[in-house]
């Protein structure tokens, strides 16, 4: 532990891990300060990541990885199940042992990392340029120096509101959650359920998500603007109470996931921010665990070159935003747009849709086809298909 | 007023990360209410996912 760093990466989550590894691969001082007392503890995560997008960035190890899914079926709200007939090669993670993994990978080159160490200010020069940030170290009052701070502080972010970009998200922008990880329940482990209905989780899905053939992550998600009078864990329990009835509770977790349009601005002067703090998970899907790492990546390089050249300001660390536009802004930015649309189909429209889905051959079934022919048999979103495929 | 229930909020930020008025701020395994900016507008009690804000009575 130093009094100063090149770079101060907030949050040990796998934006921050990426972010902190990528700029210590490059020879920079970097330290991590995360708050909660572990890292990767507690998961507020149903854990599903995809393959591909997985081993695009890492060699997966085998204790990262509790079950692996070969298949999903999306069940429409009077219960037709739709199956995805490709091949849905995915993981559903042990993010406790990932997420720590992803640390010490940090640490292996070189990056320090402090937990129980809670940020609660920026620290500014006599010009007010950020130059660190002040925190608590077990209820002590502590400073540290750094020539560029990295924010991937997670969904509540207030780090970035100090450095003046604004996060702060809109009801219909966040999905609120629930999961609770049960044990006792009958499952096929090659499959993933998403159960799609207004009346189980409007705005959202519900998930289950094997863990092993007994053991599943159930959950769902909610858009905010449906959270009232009744809340995503009022929905969860009579989820759970219809259709695993003799499911016993291991953990219950609450959660919010960014799934908001693109965020355009990402840094500031000396400041850059990564992960869910910059509002990167997938707006349709609420997948934001490989966009985090990959964008911590991006980050973590622009940063160490931003040192290397002696200059990090806003103008130069706009690279990043450029950049992760190119990675993944179209992808993220056609996401939000099919979200309003699907999320704006009645439990009808769902019902009917999926009944000519599983008319189609099976092989044409895939994510893509089921998702088109959602909107094309639905007349009155003919306008929505329009901005999401010709925009 | 605003009254955090302790006893069921999960730390999980989601009232946080809507609040426009920066009047949240989860301090030290606590959620924080910082009254002289909250002006109650009850977004964050509609975004809790487990009902642990809620409006006081009085
Ligand atoms: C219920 C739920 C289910 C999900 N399921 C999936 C899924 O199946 N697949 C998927 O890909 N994604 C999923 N996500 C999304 C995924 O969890 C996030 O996108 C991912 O964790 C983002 O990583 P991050 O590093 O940006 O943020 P986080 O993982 O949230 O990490 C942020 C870290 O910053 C720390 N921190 C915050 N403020 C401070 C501070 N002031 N000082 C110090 N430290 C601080 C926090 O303690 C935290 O450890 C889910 C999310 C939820 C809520
Ligand atoms: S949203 Fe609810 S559970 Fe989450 S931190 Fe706020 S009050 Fe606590
Ligand atoms: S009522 Fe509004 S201003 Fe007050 S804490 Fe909640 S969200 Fe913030």
């Amino acid at each position: 532990m130093r009094s100063r760093y090149d770079i101060v990466v907030v949050g040990g989550g796998p934006a921050g891990s990426s972010a902190a590894r990528s700029a210590a691969m490059r020879g920079k001082s970097v330290l991590i300060l995360e708050k909660d007392r572990d890292i990767g503890i507690p998961v507020r995560c149903a854990e599903a990541v995809g393959e591909i997008g997985l081993k695009r960035f890492l060699d997966p190890k085998p204790e990262w990885i509790s079950n692996k899914v070969n298949f999903a079926r999306l069940i429409a709200p009077d219960g037709t199940a739709v199956e995805v007939s490709h091949h849905v090669g995915g993981y559903i993670l042990n993010r406790k042992v990932f997420d720590f993994d992803l640390a010490q990978m940090a640490a292996q080159h070189g990056a320090n990392i402090m937990t129980k160490t809670h940020v609660y200010d920026l620290k500014r020069d006599a010009d007010g340029k950020i130059n660190g940030v002040k925190y608590l170290y077990l209820g002590k009052p502590c400073e540290v120096e750094s020539r560029i701070v990295i924010a991937a502080d997670g969904v509540e972010s207030r780090l970035s509101r100090l450095a003046g970009i604004d996060t702060v998200l809109r009801l219909q922008d966040i999905e609120t959650c629930v999961q609770m990880t049960v044990a006792n329940v009958r499952l096929d482990r090659q499959y993933c359920d998403f159960y799609f209905s207004s009346r189980l989780a409007p705005g959202g899905y519900v998930w289950v998500f094997p863990k092993n053939d007994h053991l599943a992550n159930i959950g769902l998600g909610i858009s905010g603007e449906h959270n009232a009078p009744r809340a995503a864990i009022d929905y969860l329990k009579e989820f759970i109470q219809s259709h695993y009835p003799d499911a016993s509770i291991l953990t219950t977790v609450a959660g919010g996931v960014p799934c908001a349009p693109y965020m355009d601005r990402m840094v500031t002067d000396h400041f850059m921010v990564v992960g869910d703090a910059a509002h990167q998970a997938n707006p349709m899907t609420g997948g934001g665990i490989v966009l985090a790492i990959w964008a911590g990546q991006i980050c973590g390089e622009v940063a160490a070159d931003a040192i290397d050249g002696n200059d990090t300001s806003q103008k130069r660390l706009r690279q990043y935003e450029k950049l992760w536009y190119d990675a993944g802004g179209k992808v993220h930015i056609r996401s939000y747009r099919l979200k309003e649309a699907v999320y704006r189909l009645t439990d009808d429209e769902l019902n009917r849709t999926a009944h000519k889905i599983n008319k189609l051959a099976p092989e044409n079934r895939t994510l893509v086809s089921i998702f088109k022919t959602a909107l094309l048999h639905n007349p009155k979103l003919i306008s929505d298909i329009i901005k999401v495929f010709l925009s | 007023m605003l009254n955090i229930i302790h006893e069921i909020c999960d730390l999980c930020g989601t009232c946080v990360s809507v609040c426009p008025f920066d009047a949240l701020e989860l301090f030290e395994n606590r959620l924080k209410l910082k009254e002289e900016n909250c002006t109650q507008c009850l977004l964050c009690l509609n975004v809790c996912p487990l009902h642990a804000i809620e409006e006081d009575s009085e």
